[in-house]
C-alpha cells in the first residue's frame, strides 16, 4: 500500500473514530464508516492539512469513499 | 390557546445529575459539600498569570470512580471534537439524572412526551474564541464545520434528545446567571401545562477560559485578593468577600408529572410546588435597590406556590459573593419573610464551589432538593464576620441539621433577571 494510503487510512480512523479493518478502498465514508456531510468537511480539511494541497468544494463532493481520497490526492501530488 | 386545561398538573423531580467543581455525581459532590470541602483553585485550563483573576472552580479531572470527569468516559471521542465542553458538561449530569430517573421512553407516544430544555449563560465561548483567532489569521477556510453547532447554547438539549430520543419540546433558556432556575420552572411549567410528561431539564456553563475570566475581570465582577488561599475566596456576606468565583459545570434534572411517576414506580425526590420571576428594569449588571426585584421574584414564587413564609425553612441563596448583591438580597429576603425570619436557614453554596453562571440555579436546585431529603442545611464557606447582622442563620462553615419541609432556591442575573423557585418534601 501506498504511503498515501496509509496516512488517508489513518486520518478517516482518527476522525471518524472506526476500526482500522472497516476502512477499506472502497468503503464509503457516508454508506459504510456512518460519517455525516459534517463529518465528510472536516475530513477533507484534515486531507488538505496533511498533504498539503487545495481541494475545491467541486472536487471534495466527488470524493465519497477512501479510494476516491486516495486517487485525487496522488493525482494533485503528481500533478 | 389553552383551552383544553382545567388545573395544572403537579411536577416531581425523578431523576439528579451533577458535574461541578467539586467532582461528579451527586452523591459524591453532596458527601464533599456538607464535610465543608471547596472545588475553588488556581486555574489550570490555561494561562492566567496576566490577570487579576487567577483562580476558579475547575471541574476536577479524574475517573468516575473517583468522583471526577473523564470525558471519554461518557461521550465517544470522535464526537467530542463536536461540542464545546459546555455542552459535554450538560451531556455527563444528563446521563446520570436519566439513569438515576430509569426513565426509558419505549413507545413513540412515550417519546413525544419526553422533552429537554437545558440553558446556558454563555454557551461555547472557548470555541468561538478559537475559531475567532483563526479568522484573524487568515485561517478562515480551515474553521471546523463543527464550529457552529459546538458553540449553539440549544445543543445543549439537542445532544440529549439525539442521544436518548426524547422527542418532546426541545427548548434552551438564556438569562444568564438566572438561567438554571428559569429552565427548571419552565420545563415544569411545560409539564403543568401537558406539554410533556417528562422534562431533562438544567443549566450548563464552561467560561473558564482566557476571554471569558479576562471579560468578568474588565467588569470588575470576579475576587482578585485571594489568588494564593483559593479557596479562602468565594466568602458570601462575609466583610472580607471581594466578588465571585468562576465556576463551571452543569446540573440536571428529571422533572415529572407526578401521576406519570407514581404510575411507574419511580423514586420522587421533591416536588415542584413554585416558580416565579421578576425583571429590574434597572440597571444591566447593578442590582437595584434593596433588591427589588429578587424580592418581586420571591414573592412572586410563594403566591404561585400558594404558601406563606413561614412554611419555608431553608432558602439557598443566589449570594455570589460580591460586596453589593449579598447583602442586598438577604434585606429582600428579611423584608420578605418579616417575623419568619426567626428559624429560618439561608445558605450560599457558592462558596465551596464558586459561581457556575447559567449552571448556578440549576446545582442550587439539587442541593437543595437534598437539603429537603437529608434534613440538613449545606453550610456557607469562609462566613467568619458577616458585613451585616441579621437573625437569618446564615449556616456559617458548618452545616446544620434541620427539619427542612420546603426550600426556596434564588437566582439572578446580569441584565435584572430574576427567578426563584420551590420545593418540597416528596409526596
Amino acid at each position: 500500500m501506498s504511503d498515501t494510503a496509509e496516512k488517508v487510512k489513518k486520518i478517516v480512523v482518527e476522525h471518524l473514530g472506526v476500526e482500522e479493518a472497516k476502512v477499506t478502498a472502497e468503503a464509503s465514508f457516508i454508506d459504510d464508516l456512518g460519517a455525516d456531510s459534517l463529518d465528510t468537511v472536516e475530513l477533507v480539511m484534515a486531507f488538505e492539512e496533511a498533504f498539503g494541497v487545495e481541494i475545491p468544494d467541486d472536487a471534495a463532493e466527488k470524493i465519497t469513499t477512501v479510494k476516491d481520497a486516495i486517487d485525487y490526492i496522488e493525482a494533485q501530488k503528481a500533478a | 390557546m389553552f383551552g383544553s386545561l382545567t388545573t395544572p398538573r403537579r411536577v416531581v423531580v425523578t431523576g439528579m445529575g451533577i458535574a461541578c467543581p467539586l467532582g461528579v455525581g451527586v452523591a459524591n459532590v453532596w458527601q464533599r459539600m456538607l464535610a465543608g470541602e471547596s472545588g475553588i483553585g488556581p486555574i489550570r485550563l490555561f494561562d492566567a498569570k496576566d490577570l487579576p483573576a487567577r483562580i476558579a472552580g475547575e471541574v476536577p479531572t479524574g475517573s468516575k470512580t473517583e468522583g471526577k470527569l473523564d470525558f471519554n468516559e461518557w461521550i465517544p471521542v470522535k464526537d467530542q471534537k463536536k461540542m464545546d465542553r459546555f455542552i459535554q458538561f450538560a451531556l455527563v449530569a444528563a446521563v446520570e439524572a436519566v439513569e438515576d430517573s430509569g426513565w426509558v421512553p419505549e413507545s413513540e407516544d412515550d417519546r413525544n412526551a419526553t422533552g429537554v430544555m437545558i440553558g446556558s449563560g454563555i454557551g461555547g465561548l472557548p470555541t468561538i474564541a478559537e475559531n475567532a483567532q483563526m479568522v484573524a489569521q487568515g485561517k478562515s477556510r480551515r474553521l471546523s464545520p463543527f464550529f457552529i453547532p459546538s458553540a449553539l447554547i440549544n445543543l445543549a438539549s439537542g445532544h440529549v434528545s439525539i442521544r436518548y430520543g426524547f422527542k418532546g419540546p426541545n427548548h434552551a433558556v438564556v438569562t444568564a446567571c438566572a438561567t438554571g432556575v428559569h429552565a427548571l420552572g419552565d420545563a415544569a411549567r411545560l409539564i403543568a401545562l401537558g406539554d410533556a410528561d417528562v422534562m431533562v431539564a438544567g443549566g450548563t456553563e464552561a467560561a473558564i477560559c482566557d476571554i471569558g475570566m479576562a471579560g468578568f475581570c474588565a467588569a470588575r465582577a470576579l475576587s482578585t485578593g485571594f489568588n494564593d488561599t483559593p479557596t479562602e475566596a468565594s466568602r458570601p456576606w462575609d466583610e472580607g468577600r471581594d466578588g465571585f468565583v468562576m465556576g463551571e459545570g452543569a446540573g440536571v434534572v428529571v422533572l415529572e408529572e407526578y401521576e406519570h411517576a407514581k404510575k411507574r414506580g419511580a423514586k420522587i425526590y421533591a416536588e415542584v410546588i413554585g416558580y416565579g420571576m421578576s425583571g429590574d428594569a434597572y440597571h444591566i449588571t447593578a442590582p437595584a435597590e434593596g433588591h427589588d426585584g429578587a424580592y418581586r421574584a420571591m414573592r412572586a414564587t410563594l403566591k404561585n406556590a400558594g404558601i406563606t413564609p413561614d412554611q419555608i425553612q431553608y432558602v439557598n441563596a443566589h449570594g455570589t459573593s460580591t460586596p453589593m448583591g449579598d447583602d442586598l438580597e438577604l434585606e429582600a429576603v428579611e423584608k420578605l419573610f418579616g417575623e419568619a425570619c426567626k428559624g429560618l436557614a439561608m445558605s450560599s453554596t457558592k462558596s465551596a464551589i464558586g459561581h457556575l453562571l447559567g449552571a448556578a440555579g440549576a446545582v442550587e436546585g439539587i442541593f437543595s432538593i437534598l437539603a429537603i431529603r437529608d434534613g440538613v442545611a449545606p453550610p456557607t464557606l469562609n462566613l467568619h464576620k458577616p458585613s451585616r447582622e441579621s437573625v437569618i442563620d446564615r449556616v456559617a462553615l458548618q452545616p446544620q441539621q434541620r427539619n427542612i419541609e420546603i426550600a426556596l432556591s434564588n437566582s439572578f442575573g446580569f441584565g435584572g433577571t430574576n427567578a426563584s423557585i420551590l420545593f418540597r418534601k416528596a409526596p
